[in-house]
């Protein structure tokens, strides 16, 4: 199918009424890194193409006490370079600094790497562990979806880019201590997919883990929830001792990764989960011992 | 066919092009600038970098629609009335040119890393160039060459 126009909306409400006009087969248009291959490729068939970068607030970053509003047009260079973010979502601005290349990160957007839904995606996991919910905007109007819901298989998104678009992604900042930590082995450090990564979140209230987020992906089709660990840590002694083994033992059992022949045995990667789950936790249980924790109110 | 318009090596250029034609088939086939080099076409081996709006981005998944109002560099616009910019004699001077065909790319990320910070050190110099493939020099060489450059150019400001 001929692409039969390339438009330039300058508001959300605008590109969604561009989308309507082609009855969902138009597409959006974001950094286009994915987007283009599969173009080329065939995988995707748009007949116009409505792109995303005159749209002011999907560019914002904006840090509040509470929260962190990241427009969802935001380029992974930018998360990643981003000095208030790193201290506020480590996991987040670690995660977006392994994505690609330098020239894909310059262009590739956070948004669009959430639809895109691949299970090795490197900024999303952190989105899940942050406890992220997203902005979408359709005909019907706004509204609020956590992230995690959006992934529904291999390259599929509960958002639907021939008729919505996201506009903004919500990172909830708790009020007290809290530390992230994101954990990646690739078979090099750039342009590379993950064997498996890890993002994890910890909240401390009272010297006791109050919240735990595990994110391992890609081990199954969709950012995998290590609940048992997560269940494990809610409710103990930051200090106790052998916590990490113990959550990253856990993840071990619960995570079921696939052979691979592009990414290693099922075997071997759950071993990679446990150990990259028990790293990320030691870190993160090392930092709210040491007072290092990500705490919202800290260096504003 | 739909008509954009851009600001490609400091001159604002019209030209016509398909919603799916990419910058590097639009900057090699209508505008006939061949030094940016077409290579894998998936975003893996960084010969096709040009810098837009000042970052370096692989320009064969960018639609060329998308810089409709932007400011795109190749390696062309970098030389300044026939005389080399102070990288690309440091390219030379380091024998970090052999093949040549990731060359240009290779050349303008190190511009951009040049662009935003005078005097990058080794790590920042590697992270930069980790988007590139080279098969010839070992990638040693752009490291010198990086460092020259920025001795050319600190030299350029003292005598100014």
């Amino acid at each position: 199918m001929r692409i039969e126009k390339y438009l330039y909306p300058t508001s959300a409400e605008e590109a969604v009424r561009m989308l309507e006009d082609y009855q969902g087969e138009a597409m959006i248009m974001a950094g286009g890194t994915d987007l283009v291959l599969w173009i080329k490729e065939g995988k995707r068939e748009p007949s116009a193409l409505v792109d995303i970068d005159g749209i002011k607030e999907l560019h914002s970053v904006l840090i509040q006490e509470n929260e962190i509003i990241l427009g969802a047009g935001v380029t992974h260079a930018e998360v990643a370079e981003n000095r208030e973010l790193k201290k506020r979502v480590k996991c987040l601005t670690d995660g977006c600094r392994s994505v690609g290349s330098p020239q894909i990160r310059n262009i590739a957007t956070v948004g669009g790497n959430i639809v895109s839904a691949q299970p090795a995606a490197d900024s999303t996991v952190n989105f899940v562990a942050l406890g992220a919910e997203c902005e979408i905007v359709s005909a019907e109007g706004r509204r609020r979806v956590p992230v995690e819901q959006l992934f529904l298989g291999v390259g599929k998104s509960a958002l639907n880019p021939g008729r919505e678009l996201m506009t903004k992604i919500y990172i909830p900042l708790p009020a007290c201590p809290y530390a992230t930590s994101f954990q990646r082995l690739a078979p090099r450090n750039s342009l590379a997919l993950p064997i498996v990564n890890v993002a994890a979140y910890l909240a401390e209230k009272d010297g006791r883990i109050a919240e735990a987020r595990i994110v391992a992906s890609p081990v199954a089709v969709t950012p995998f929830r290590l609940r048992q660990a997560e269940q494990y840590l809610t409710g103990k002694q930051v200090s106790e001792k052998g916590l990490a083994a113990a959550a990253g033992q856990l993840a071990h059992d619960e995570a079921n990764p696939r052979d691979s022949l592009l990414r290693g045995s099922g075997e071997y990667r759950k071993v990679l989960v446990q150990d990259l789950v028990t790293k990320a936790v030691e870190e993160i249980l090392g930092k709210l011992l040491r007072g290092g924790a990500e705490h919202a109110g800290n260096n504003v | 066919m739909q008509e954009i318009t851009f600001n490609l090596n400091g001159e604002e250029v019209t030209v016509e092009v398909e919603p799916k034609d990419t910058l590097l088939r639009v900057l090699r086939e209508k505008l006939f600038l061949t030094g940016t080099k077409m290579g894998c076409e998936e975003s893996e081996c960084g010969a096709c970098t040009v810098i837009l709006d000042s970052r370096p981005v692989n320009s064969c998944t960018v639609p060329a629609a998308k810089v409709h109002g932007k400011t795109v560099v190749t390696i062309e616009g970098i030389s300044k009335n026939g005389e080399l910019d102070p990288l690309q004699e440091a390219f030379i001077e380091a024998g970090a040119v052999q093949c040549g065909f990731c060359t240009p790319g290779v050349i303008l990320s190190a511009k951009a890393i040049l662009d935003r910070c005078e005097n990058p050190d080794e790590e920042q110099i590697r992270d930069e160039l980790s988007g590139h493939l080279c098969r010839c020099t070992g990638y040693l060489q752009f490291y010198d060459a990086i460092r020259i450059a920025v001795k050319k150019l600190q030299e350029q400001k003292t005598e100014k």
